[in-house]
């Protein structure tokens, strides 16, 4: 079997180009084609396709972690809940744990924290010397619906408080009226915004119902320049799905096919099982390739995964089960 | 390797399934096997090796079933057929339900030993192999359970000898056993030479579960063990699933016996991709058409067929994603293909590949998918094929798709439809106007809407065609056990009375205004080719008339017609219904004329020939009203969408009419083929044709579309053997002799059109019971389940 060493990306530091997107092309919206008792059947079937088991379980985990957007968005998140989790993104798992795992000298930590734009500055703070980005939810997360000028104010004020991230928000009536140019000429803004800061654009994908509804405004985002598509804010009733990433996944191909972009993939929202994320990162080595399980093109919108994930971890190393007090919360 | 390799790599890893129990029951027995014979493990006189594909070591040694071993499986079958029947549905349903119990509850050992065996992966033998199995027995446990009111009319057929392949040797051996114990018969099966372990374990269960000793019989061995299990005398019925070649040697060998057959044979199933499906969907699919079980199955989707504009496309996705497939070690959970069941079957498709790339053909391989031991063979795509090509026309039964375009609908269906085989196909479209369009055309037993290889025990699986006859599973599959009481009654027909010499009608006066009969060939009254003809005598030897003696022209040229008549085909059922009661109609107001025919040809009395009219005016009524009412099927397999079984007619039937009953017996049998849409070439009774010919005119006079029925008159059993002979006849009757029949059975064999013949029995035509209703519209017809899963 080929080795192929890819270069570490540093957390949240995307050494690919920036996906620059492209004129709206209708007749590419038009033409998508989802099957979905056939996509319902490509996710039954996977988990018993592939498997990771023992030491490369423990990688894949250890890959995961690097992914996550450690993420807090509650109405009653304070400075100092911010700071608790800024410090585990930082140290993610135990150091004796790296340790019994090999990996003591790599510099596992998450792939950002997340938080809303009041936070930004207290993480950027918490963060110093540290590659980790941090990323702010906007555009009014997590419904979207406050006036346009406001939102690229949100933004471009998250950016001013030093974050490199920035998740946005659709208009869910624009991809459900299948008001296209809408959605396009929104993003495109949301994107001008940004500058410099990577813009994640979160579909809800649980609002838009339909996998093509998903994957037509998946297909809009990219092409008017999201470096990301997100599934969810973790706020709708459904969030995250594999049939959700499938289709996303998909497009993401496709827009790659048209353009040469390699645009990044996160789902979001009710992945809190280690044997969940394998799952996703199964789907992303198979339907995209070995480049999409890295932080710059994959990133794992969670609050509790970490948790689960460093139980698992001790279970590998000591061959019993785990407990979560034995890790420290985030 | 280490956690730092993965995570730098994050390469898959080992993922294996323990094989320690399988291994432990195979030490159990010291690796060596016997047959199961009237409940006693019986130890062959000769041993062969069975292999592990995934290594080629020696997995254990077999019994070679000998004749006596077969003769003794036989006799413990027989001996046990009447118990177990009358044991009754109940009593069955709840060994059926046992015997389902048992496969779940040794699932992982069945799985592992079935993937040991054959060199498919866990994952399907885990996932769909077994499950399905235990499904098998459920389900059919059901129809045990309904028997005596669902099949009232029916009994058990007897002793049934069972072959299976290697492709499935537990799945298949599950479509077998089940439907046949649960009916009432017993069984005598004999595995694949390559795989007999799983059917053996089974066994091994059956027999600490109680079923009664020679209620399943299993004797291993090769291809000479089948042969003497098909040979045997004592045999009833025969169900085969296995090669086309085969299947054909099973057909002659098996004509004229008396025993019912059962094919179920190779396919070179379409998979058709029109422009507006979804490709990435339909490329995930063909993983599930062609690189199923090492491409191993009879009904892969081996021949792509892709709409021109979408095509290069769809190849360059389709070869991405070969490139993800992995090829290893059957019990790792996380390959997708296994290894090739034997070194034969590797080198076959070896070969083959060799011979498309010859014949022009591009080859692209799976990379990374070498392994060095064992039989391993990787996914492999060939395009720029024609019809033309070997690889497009030979099932290669190997992880082979051969790839071709169209540029239309029509086109598509003819490219799918043009091949000797039918057993399945799939059709992606997001169009469902167009996807159900498409379905009823291909001639195929299964046809899979955006999806492939979907089977369940309650939709009938089995081909048109080449790739064979009958139906496993649903109730099109319990029939295939069964047959009709009425039927099981008949007794062997007298020798007719031979004719005395030909004499002149003594007549005074003028002469009668010459009426020959001519032949009825494409909706008009035609001379016969070779213009001889044949005279028609009464009883007592006046000549009443001549017929033309119609040869093998006539008949070719008949067949043509009713090729040529496919609209009937397509037409309403309501509109057939509505010109079998016009000939109804039209009859009625000839009848003393057929009356006097009748009487005049076989000497009955008057108002036994007005009886028989009266007979064939209702026959024609009640297929009138069957026409519209011998629906098909909505089947309820586990999964949100529709399994639609339609009963779609043959095509061109062939007919030859039995001398009783001249009339009756005609329209007995051409009433229910046209009713259900075939058209047919009827040849009339040898002895008293003029019914028929003289009915002609009534067909003229009522709407009958030109070339639906067409009558060739002449010598029964030369035109016997040229309808069986001819290819482009799908179905072929034959009652009035028991020669006739054997022939029609053996000759059929060139393209295994499906044959219905009484082997000599006299039926009884006045008698509802054994001359009409749905045992003949079900031979009549075939059924192709459409499997339409929805969902948004």
């Amino acid at each position: 079997m080929s080795v192929t060493v890819l270069p570490l990306a540093k957390s949240g530091h995307n050494a690919l180009p920036r996906n620059e997107g492209m004129k709206l092309a209708l007749d590419v919206i038009d033409d998508i084609r989802l099957n979905f008792p056939a996509a319902e059947r490509r996710i039954a079937a996977l988990p018993g396709r592939r498997s990771v088991k023992k030491d490369a379980q423990a990688a894949w985990l250890l890959k995961a972690i690097t992914c996550i957007d450690l993420t807090t968005l509650s109405g009653d998140d304070t400075v100092a809940r911010v700071e608790r989790l800024c410090a585990k993104a930082k140290n993610p798992v135990r150091a004796d744990l790296l340790e019994a795992l090999g990996m003591a000298d790599r510099r596992i930590t998450t792939g950002a924290i997340c938080v809303y734009h009041r936070f930004v500055a207290t993480a950027v703070e918490a963060l110093q010397g540290t590659d980790i980005p941090v990323a702010a939810v906007s555009t009014g997360f997590p419904a979207g619906l406050v006036p346009h000028d406001v939102k690229l104010r949100e933004i471009e004020a998250s950016v001013a408080d030093g974050a490199r991230e920035i998740d946005i928000v659709i208009t869910r009536e624009y991809a459900l009226t299948q008001n296209w140019q809408a959605l396009y000429d929104e993003m495109r803004d949301f994107r001008a915004a940004c500058g410099d800061a990577h813009v994640k654009a979160i579909l809800a994908t649980g609002d838009l119902k339909t996998l093509r509804n998903v994957a037509k405004a998946a297909m809009v985002c990219m092409m008017a320049g999201a470096d990301f598509i997100k599934t969810s804010t973790g706020k709708e009733t459904t969030n995250a799905t594999l049939l959700v990433t499938l289709a996303m996944l998909r497009m993401i191909r496709v827009y790659q096919s048209l353009t040469g972009f390699k645009v990044g993939f996160k789902p979001a929202g009710g992945i809190s099982a280690a044997k969940d994320i394998l799952n996703y990162q199964v789907l992303m080595k198979e339907e995209l390739g070995r480049e999409w399980l890295e932080p710059d093109l994959f990133r794992i919108g969670a609050s509790s995964l970490l948790a689960d994930i460093e139980r698992q971890l001790e279970h590998h190393v000591t061959g019993r089960y785990s407990a979560f007090n034995r890790h420290p919360v985030g | 390797m280490s956690v730092a390799h993965y995570f730098e790599t994050m390469d898959y890893g080992p993922a294996p399934e323990s094989d320690a129990e399988a291994r432990a029951w195979l030490s159990k027995h010291d690796r060596g096997f016997r047959h199961f014979i009237g409940g006693q493990w019986v130890n062959g006189k000769s041993h062969f090796d069975t292999l592990e594909p995934a290594t080629a070591k020696v997995l254990a040694k077999l019994s070679q079933g000998s004749n006596s071993d077969i003769d003794a499986a036989v006799k413990a079958a027989r001996k046990a057929q009447a118990g177990w029947a009358k044991l009754g549905g109940h009593g069955r349903a709840r060994y059926l339900y046992a015997l389902a119990r048992l496969i779940q509850r040794h699932a992982r050992l069945f799985a592992v030993i079935e993937s040991l065996d054959n060199g498919k992966t866990i994952r399907e033998t885990r996932d769909l192999d077994v499950p399905l199995a235990a499904r098998h027995f459920y389900y059919h446990a059901g129809w045990a359970q309904l028997q005596e009111t669902e099949f009232a009319d029916y009994q058990p057929v007897g002793v049934v000898g069972q072959v299976i392949p290697w492709n499935f040797p537990f799945l298949m051996f599950a479509w077998k056993v089940a439907p046949a114990l649960a009916l009432g018969n017993t069984v005598v099966l004999k595995p694949a030479e390559f795989t007999s372990l799983s059917a053996l374990f089974f066994a091994e269960l059956a027999e600490q579960a109680g079923l009664p000793p020679g209620v399943l019989n299993i004797v291993t061995g090769d291809g000479d063990t089948g042969a003497a299990l098909v040979k045997h005398k004592d045999v009833d019925k025969i169900a085969f699933t296995g090669s086309t070649e085969v299947g054909r040697l099973i057909r002659k060998e098996t004509a004229g016996t008396g025993k019912s057959l059962t094919l179920e044979l190779g396919g070179k199933s379409p998979y058709i991709v029109f422009d507006d499906a979804d490709i990435d969907g339909a490329i995930e699919g063909l993983v599930d058409a062609i690189w199923f079980n090492q491409g191993q199955v009879c009904c892969a989707g081996s021949r792509l067929l892709v709409q021109e504009g979408i095509a290069e496309d769809f190849i360059a996705r389709l070869k991405a994603r070969m490139a993800k497939l992995r090829v290893g070690s059957p019990l790792d959970k996380a390959v997708d293909m296994g290894a090739i069941v034997d070194k034969v079957q590797l080198e076959r498709i070896s070969a083959l590949v060799k011979q498309g790339i010859a014949e022009g053909a591009q080859c692209y391989q799976s990379p990374g998918a070498a392994t060095d031991k064992g039989f391993f063979y990787p996914p492999t795509l060939l395009t720029n094929v024609h019809p033309a090509s070997t690889v497009a026309r030979e099932e290669i039964f190997g992880p082979v798709l051969v790839t071709m375009t169209f540029r239309t609908p029509d086109e598509a269906v003819m490219l799918a439809n043009n091949t000797r085989y039918g057993l399945a196909a799939s059709v992606w479209s997001e169009t469902i106007g167009l996807a159900l369009d498409i379905a009823p055309k291909l001639q195929a037993g299964v046809v899979w809407v955006n999806s492939t290889n979907l089977f369940d025990a309650s939709a009938g699986f089995g081909g048109y065609r080449e790739s064979g006859f009958g139906r496993e599973g649903g109730r099109e599959g319990a029939y295939e056990y069964l047959k009709l009481k009425a039927w099981a009654k008949r007794k062997a027909r007298p020798a007719s009375k031979p004719l005395p010499a030909a004499k002149a009608k003594a007549d005074a006066g003028l002469p009668m205004i010459d009426r020959t009969a001519k032949l009825f060939i494409g909706g008009k009254q035609a001379r016969p080719d070779g213009n001889y003809s044949r005279p028609v005598l009464s009883p007592k030897g006046e000549i009443l008339g001549e017929v033309g003696e119609g040869n093998r022209k006539d008949i070719r040229n008949a067949v043509a017609a009713a090729r040529g008549a496919e609209a009937w085909s397509k037409a309403t059922a309501h509109n057939r219904a509505q010109i079998l009661y016009y000939i109804a109609e039209n009859l009625s107001g000839r009848r003393a004329e057929f009356a006097g025919r009748v009487a005049a040809m076989t000497g009955s009395r008057m108002a036994a020939a007005q009886a028989e009219v009266d007979a064939a005016i209702k026959r024609l009524f009640t297929y009138g009203a069957w026409a519209d009412k011998f629906e098909g099927d909505i089947h309820t397999p586990p999964l949100r969408g529709l399994a639609l079984a339609l009963k779609e007619p043959i095509g061109v039937a062939g007919i030859v009419c039995p001398d009783e009953a001249p009339l009756l017996g005609f329209i007995s049998l051409v009433a229910p083929l046209i009713a259900m849409g075939n058209r047919v070439v009827a040849v009339p009774s040898e002895r008293h044709p003029l019914a028929a010919t003289d009915f002609y005119t009534v067909l003229e006079t009522s709407d009958v579309p030109a070339g639906v029925v067409n009558i060739v008159t002449g010598d029964r059993l030369s035109l016997t053997k040229t309808l069986a002979e001819h290819d482009d006849v799908d179905a072929l009757w034959v009652f009035g002799s028991d020669k006739a029949s054997a022939e029609a059975e053996r000759l059929s064999s060139s393209n295994l059109k499906r044959t219905l013949v009484d082997h000599g029995l006299a039926t009884d035509w006045f008698d509802p019971a054994q001359a009409e209703g749905p045992v003949f519209l079900r031979q009549a017809t075939q059924v192709k389940n459409v499997w339409i899963p929805y969902g948004e």
